[in-house]
This record gives structure tokens, sequence and C-alpha cells, in this order.
């Protein structure tokens, strides 16, 4: 299986302001993956340089095989807000397109205009948010990408756009096997269409892997006061809440967890997130420092 | 023609609740031998999962020897559960097991008891059985 994006060490700092630090990544081809993270994460710098409009401060990245190319036809991408030009028509959109990408799918393009109903002589700033979003997403997968990257596509959305805006990608990656990257700060979204992770809080990548091992390997465990340093060794303790009587941990750990004094269960997509979007602190220390407290 | 449906709240995995829709309606007659699933493109286009999901669902089946992919063609159901015919043949079965609900109803225990019981030792059945065949 080969790689979509492989980053080591990625870094990019604005003067004193640090967007990522030391990401380390290997994200495989053929997946929807999920970049999540509360707003402010690195998410945008990380698709921005993904897409080589932003060079990196320190640490290597590669895309497909090969250097990030700013207009690369190998590369669709949608950016947050999903921009289109106003004063365009929508069929000035697709003309837009056939003459800007070589690899242009005018057929494509076209069909699936059709198939939203949307009017080709309607001005784009006419259109409501969904449709918006929809012919944005039209001009990405119209230039036939390999990878399709996705900037919080559906964050301003209202319920019904967000599900069309997902069935529609959700058809095209059937069909294609494109590789999509697609971050949001909606983990419930997420969790019905990707099948890979990436977890970024304050600049820092804090878990990644498929979303069926993640889920497989996440417990949360529930019993009296439970020391975490007592758990033993295989077992991670990424987040911990106590009080007098209870303890309530969320434990990674690839072995079955069975001790007569815990209740384990299974945790969602969004608990698991969340977990460690605590972890990560609300000052960010990194959790080696919370555990020598 | 089928269509499926997720729901995200049910802690099922969502290809598990493919299968179980499936075969649900195969036990219903809603899908009979020769009957074709919708394609995973028409599949995800209704509800906005993952492809690899319902091929995973699907592939499942295909094991569990319920459908055949035919390449170019689509996916078929290979088997009819009758629906009426099938739970009558097993009506002895049904008995006994209204019998032990009225037991434990008598016994005092609540809903959640009874279900936390039977998936207790149905879950311990199945265990000590893969055991045994593995």
């Amino acid at each position: 299986m080969s790689s979509a994006v492989v980053t080591e060490g990625l870094t990019k700092r604005y003067g004193r302001r640090t967007a990522l630090s030391d990401c380390t990544l290997d994200v495989p081809a053929g997946h929807v993956v999920g970049l999540v993270g509360p707003n402010g994460a690195g998410k945008s710098t990380l698709l921005q340089m993904i897409c080589g409009l932003l060079q990196p401060t320190a640490g290597r990245l590669t895309v497909l095989g090969g250097e990030p190319i700013s207009g690369s036809p190998r590369l669709g991408f949608v950016a947050q807000d999903t921009p289109v030009y106003a004063g365009l028509t929508v069929e000035d959109h697709l003309r837009l397109g056939a003459h800007l990408n070589p690899s242009w799918d005018d057929q494509l393009a076209h069909d699936r205009t059709e198939r939203l109903d949307l009017d080709p002589g309607q001005k784009a700033g006419k259109l409501s948010g969904g449709q918006r979003a929809q012919l944005a997403l039209t001009l990405a997968v119209a230039k036939r990408p390999d990878l399709l990257l996705l900037d919080e596509p559906v964050a301003a959305l209202d319920p019904l756009a967000r599900r069309e805006f997902l069935q529609g990608l959700m058809e095209y990656v059937a069909e294609s096997g494109t590789s999509v990257v697609m971050s949001s700060h909606l983990v419930a979204d997420l969790e019905r269409v990707c099948d890979y992770l990436i977890v970024l809080v304050k600049s820092r990548v804090r878990v990644t892997g498929e979303v069926e091992e993640l889920l497989a390997s996440h417990h949360r465990i529930t019993g009296g006061r439970i020391d975490p340093a007592a758990l033993g060794p295989g077992r991670e303790v990424i987040v911990a809440r106590h009080t007098d009587v209870q303890s309530t941990l969320v434990v990674r750990s690839t072995a079955p967890i069975e001790d007569p004094a815990f209740t384990v269960d299974g945790i969602d997509l969004e608990d698991l997130v969340l977990a460690y979007m605590t972890e990560a602190g609300p000052s960010g220390r990194d959790r080696v420092l919370e555990k020598q407290r | 023609m089928i269509e499926f449906h997720l729901d995200a709240r049910s802690g099922v995995a969502p290809y598990m609740q493919l299968i179980q829709q499936v075969r649900h309606a195969m036990r219903l007659g809603l899908l009979r031998e020769g009957d074709k699933l919708p394609t995973v493109k028409d599949v995800v286009a209704t509800i906005a999962i993952n492809p690899n999901t319902v091929l995973k669902a699907y592939r499942e089946l295909e094991y569990e020897g319920l459908v055949q992919p035919r390449p170019g063609l689509g996916t078929f159901v290979t088997r009819t559960l009758g629906g009426e015919s099938e739970l009558a043949a097993h009506e002895p079965l049904r008995r006994d097991l209204d019998g032990w609900l009225a037991k434990a109803r008598d016994a005092g225990l609540d809903d959640e008891s009874i279900e936390a019981l039977f998936v207790s030792a149905f879950r311990q059945f199945s265990q000590e059985r893969a055991g045994r065949r593995g």
C-alpha cells in the first residue's frame, strides 16, 4: 500500500507562533482520512503545506511520492468556506476548470451539476451555502486528482446540506478510489466517512491510525479509585478522571483488559478524539510533563 | 431494491448494521434468491458512509454464503431465508424461550437484567463453541 503523504518532523513557525510542531505522518493512499482537532490546531496549515501553498520551517514532506507542487494537477483542494467566484455563473466555473486543468473531465463535471440541479446560468454568489460547497467539490473532483484535500468543507452548512455533500463525496470515492484528506472539527460526520484518522491538537499530532484499529484498541475503564501506574505495561493511559471513590480512564491497549476490578467498555470516535484533546491540556503541555506530577 | 440506513448511536459497527439489515430483509422475504443488492456506489450515495464499509459487509455476507458477486453485474442473493416458514420451524424453541422469560420475570428480573443475563450466557456459549472449533 503506497503513501499519499509522508512527513518527518514537519514544523511551521510564524515568528514566535508555531503552527505545526514536529509532525511525523505516514498517510496511506486509498483512504478517506479525517484530520481532526480544535480550531487553531494547525489543520489548515498542514493542508496548505501538502498543496505546496506554504513552505516548511523545518522537517520533510512528500506528497504522492514527490515534492509538493502548488497547482499540481494531481491534487484537488477545496479550501475553507468553499471559495467560488460570486460574479461568475456555474457554467463559467466549469469552463474555467476545463481551461485551467489538463486532466479535466467535462462529462463528470456536467453530470454532477445536472444531478445537483445547479442552474448553469446562476451566478455563484446567488447559490445557497450547500450549493456553493457542491460546486467547489465538483471543480475539485472533475480535475480527476489522485489526492483530494478538503478544509472544513461542511462546517458552515446546515445538516441536510452537510449530508448531501458527504453523499456526493463518498459516491466519487466509490467510483474513483481517490485518496481524500478532510479536516473537520465535527467528529460525528467523520465517523461515518473516514477510515483513517489524524488527531492534531495545538500544533502536534496526538494519534493516528486506521479508525477500526483505533476503536478496537481504546477502552474506557471505570471502577473504584485506580492508580494509572498500577495498570501495568502495554496500557497507555490517555486521560484519567478521579473522584474520591471512582476513577474513569481512557486507555490504549492492544491486548484485551480483563480485570474483575474494572468495567471495560469501548468508546466511540468522538470520545476518543476528546480524550486526546483533553490529554493535550489547556496549557498545551505534553502528557509526559503531566505524568510527572 | 432494499435501502440501507445507519444508526450512528447504536454502538454496532456500521458494516455489521448493513449485514444485519440484509439478513433481516431476507428473513422478511424482501430479498429473495437472485435479487440484486444495491451497488456500493448507490449505498454510499444514499447514506454517506465510507465505501470500504460496504465492501466489508458484502464480503462478509459472501463468506456466509448469502450473496455472490458477479463481476460487472453486481452482488446477488444466493439463498432465500424464508420468513414465516423458517420461524415456524423453530416454534418449539420459541415456546421454550417464552417459558424461560416467564420464569425470569417471576424471579423478579427487570427487562435490563433479563437482557444482561441472556447476553452474558450467549457470549460465553459462543466463545466456548468457537474455542472448541478452533
